[in-house]
């Protein structure tokens, strides 16, 4: 598929009250080109609050149920239930948090509806902070990274929540980022057709948070995959694959070094260099693991196998 | 036929659930709510009920859950007691300011630290300010008919706020006595299909509780106040109207016991009703002009019920399975605050017994009595808060 094969309608509406350059609002635009409008979206305390306008407006053209902000993966598990009584399986729940309500205060519910089976969609867009409240951190945000809560920069390690989902052993585990539109959109769309609970961990740019220039929302996000920071990747029942462009990137020489992208945002001008040697390590140890997924799955073992 | 059953208020909680034919029910276990849930998970297992059972991880998803499907189209259910109605807090605003039908058995349970696991009011009272209507039951008979009860009221259009329905835990959720389960038919016919007033609905889309500016915030609350009044008119209809068609009534809002000619009446809530009505027969046989009402809807509050009480008696007494600390018993609290404007007040004396399962017999109860008929003949009352059967 290409850019100019997307469906014309809009479904995220003119007017939304997103920041300018907002990644979230970007890919949140993609989400409904790539599911249609027979979906409920179900959306905790994050962003998509805001974006979405103020009572008695919407800029969303589905139906929408705004919910507190740890229970997205509870509220989808209820609504799945009674649409499932009501005969009406058909339509597609789609869970979309931010990384706060993801990985930090939603987690909970989230493990639940993946246990239980939930079948939804669950998509986390991930700004590496709490947006919506000013940037503070969360659990998802990276190493060495300023926040209004880490005024000199995180001192811990980003959550690796997408492995988290997998340890789940659900059906459908993926990552994508703003800057890659089709690999979301292609995503999305074979997360819509398998049954049971579907993941999708996004990293999506935030120019207010990250300090970059709002024009910049793709390239900064381009700069982690190609730096091998963020790695797109599928993990459909237990199958680790990587996905273009990362694929490439199993080979180190063709990463960018991870200086330019940490250069690039304001968020890190604390960084030492010291501490880019020190993810850099993490990096490297992050692509050993995924290239032992990779031959893992290859092989009959999947890496359900393994957990 | 109805059919006549001998079994827990928890298992009768579990029968209403059925007959109201609830189609999702999300539910959390905790000790002496247990056994509501697992009845209603063999009921579904065994293909007796058409319903989800959604086995959630946590009571906080066990109300968003119920939130999730109430705003999906169907009828839910759920139930809980002490920390996990505690823990529900939040979502439990978010089911009333979202105006959904949820109804939810209470099993009440006093609260931690230190644990217990014995009854007393202090966890549904302390949910007085979520916008839920509180139903409180004196016997398991009563169970199940304020469960069937509560959705009646919670779907009519001019409510739509969702209800719990409290008894207390192990006096009635663990004790065996009959109850009448009327005919599927006959509650089909009183009960209808589920009504709420939205849903979320592909085919006409809206965000629903999204952010709301001072512009309209008050208005939306003021229409819960409004709900909260016409649940007030509502209740003793409803409650006359399953009576006629069931053969029982508790009072609407309040029921009373030889109150008409007393000098002293005394306010209580949940089982105390049944063993103070022991406690008036036996006073009355000592020639004492007693009586006693029972609070049985506590949200909306009875005020104009109480007023009436009021100018009949020359004494109210409240008695509280409960206190708010630093205050009193919100039942003493109210009782005063629904009087302040009263040109006549009575003498309004508070006690509270009971609290985390501690026994209040017939006996106790006549003991707050004539304590109570002491101060009446003074004209004064010298505690305003008097703890019963307190350890010196």
């Amino acid at each position: 598929m290409t850019i100019k094969e997307l469906p014309k309608e809009e479904y995220l509406l003119k007017g939304h009250a997103a920041c300018a350059g907002c990644g979230p609002a970007i890919s949140l635009r993609l989400l409904f080109k790539a599911l249609g409008n027979r979906i409920i979206m179900v959306v905790p305390a994050c962003c998509t609050t805001v974006i979405q306008g103020p009572y008695p407006f919407t800029s969303s053209a589905v139906p929408l149920q705004n919910i507190l902000f740890e229970s997205t993966g509870a509220a989808a598990s209820g609504i799945t239930a009674a649409l499932h009584q009501r005969e009406l399986d058909d339509i597609t729940v789609v869970g979309w948090a931010g990384d706060g309500g993801t990985v930090d205060i939603g987690i909970q519910a989230l493990s639940g509806a993946a246990e239980r089976g939930t079948n939804f969609i669950y998509i986390c867009y991930d700004n590496e902070a709490y947006g919506n409240t000013g940037m503070q951190r969360s659990g998802a945000t990276p190493y060495g990274a300023w926040t209004t809560t880490t005024p000199t920069g995180k001192r811990e390690r980003k959550k690796d929540m997408p492995m988290i989902m997998a340890a789940h052993k659900i059906p459908y585990v993926a990552t994508a980022c703003t800057s890659y539109p089709l690999d979301f959109v292609n995503k999305l769309r074979k997360a819509k057709a398998i049954e049971g609970t579907k993941y999708i961990h996004l990293l999506a740019p935030c120019p207010t948070g990250w300090r970059y220039d709002t024009g910049k929302t793709i390239e900064m996000g381009r700069l982690a995959v190609q730096s091998g920071l963020w790695v797109l990747y599928e993990i459909e029942n237990g199958k680790f694959k990587l996905s273009s462009p990362s694929d490439r990137l199993i080979d180190k020489s063709k990463r960018k070094p991870i200086k330019e992208y940490f250069a690039s945002q304001g968020r890190f001008r604390g960084l030492k260099d010291e501490d880019v040697e020190k993810i850099q390590k993490w990096v490297d140890e992050d692509w050993e693991q995924y290239r032992n997924l990779m031959s893992n799955s290859a092989s009959d073992l999947t890496l359900y196998g393994k957990i | 036929m109805a059919q006549m059953i001998i079994d827990t208020a928890n298992h009768i909680a579990g029968y209403a659930a059925r007959a109201a034919r609830v189609k999702v029910v999300a539910a959390y276990p905790i000790t002496p709510q247990t056994t509501v849930v697992e009845k209603i998970a063999d009921f579904v297992e065994n293909k007796q009920m058409d319903a989800e059972y959604i086995r959630v991880e946590s009571e906080h998803s066990a109300m968003v859950a119920c939130i999730g499907a109430a705003a999906t189209g169907v009828r839910t259910f759920t139930a809980t007691s002490a920390h996990g109605l505690a823990l529900m807090h939040e979502a439990l605003h978010w089911a009333s300011g979202s105006r959904l039908p949820i109804v939810m058995a209470v099993v009440n349970r006093a609260m931690g630290a230190p644990w217990s696991i014995w009854p007393d009011l202090s966890d549904s009272l302390s949910q007085r300010d979520t916008g839920w209507i509180q139903f409180y039951c004196a016997d398991n008979q009563e169970v199940f008919d304020s469960v069937i009860q509560a959705y009646k009221l919670c779907e009519n259009e001019h409510v739509f706020l969702p209800a719990m329905v409290c008894l207390e835990g192990f006096i009635l959720s663990h004790t065996y006595a009959p109850a009448k389960i009327p005919d599927q038919e006959k509650i089909d016919a009183f009960l209808p299909e589920y009504k709420c007033g939205w849903t979320l609905d592909v085919n006409h889309p809206y965000s629903h509780a999204n952010l709301v500016s001072p512009e309209w915030y008050m208005e939306f609350r003021y229409m819960i106040q409004e709900a909260m009044e016409n649940a007030k008119r509502l209740i003793p209809q409803i409650d006359r109207e399953y009576g006629n068609r069931f053969g029982h009534k508790y009072g609407g809002l309040i029921e009373k016991y030889r109150c008409d000619d007393a000098d002293l009446i005394m306010l209580t809530m949940g089982t105390m009703g049944s063993d103070a009505k022991l406690a008036v027969d036996k006073l009355r046989k000592g020639g004492q002009k007693v009586g006693v009402a029972r609070v049985r809807v506590y949200r909306p509050f009875p005020v104009e019920e109480i007023k009436k009480l009021a100018g009949q008696a020359r004494m109210l007494t409240t008695i509280d399975r409960h206190i708010s600390f630093g205050m009193e018993g919100f039942l003493a609290a109210e009782t005063k605050a629904s009087l302040y404007n009263q040109r006549e007040r009575p003498l309004v004396a508070g006690f509270i017994a009971g609290l985390g399962g501690r026994d209040v017999t017939s006996e106790t109860i006549q003991k707050i009595a004539k304590k109570s008929l002491k101060s009446m003949s003074a004209g004064k009352v010298e505690k305003e808060t008097e703890w019963v059967d307190l350890r010196e």
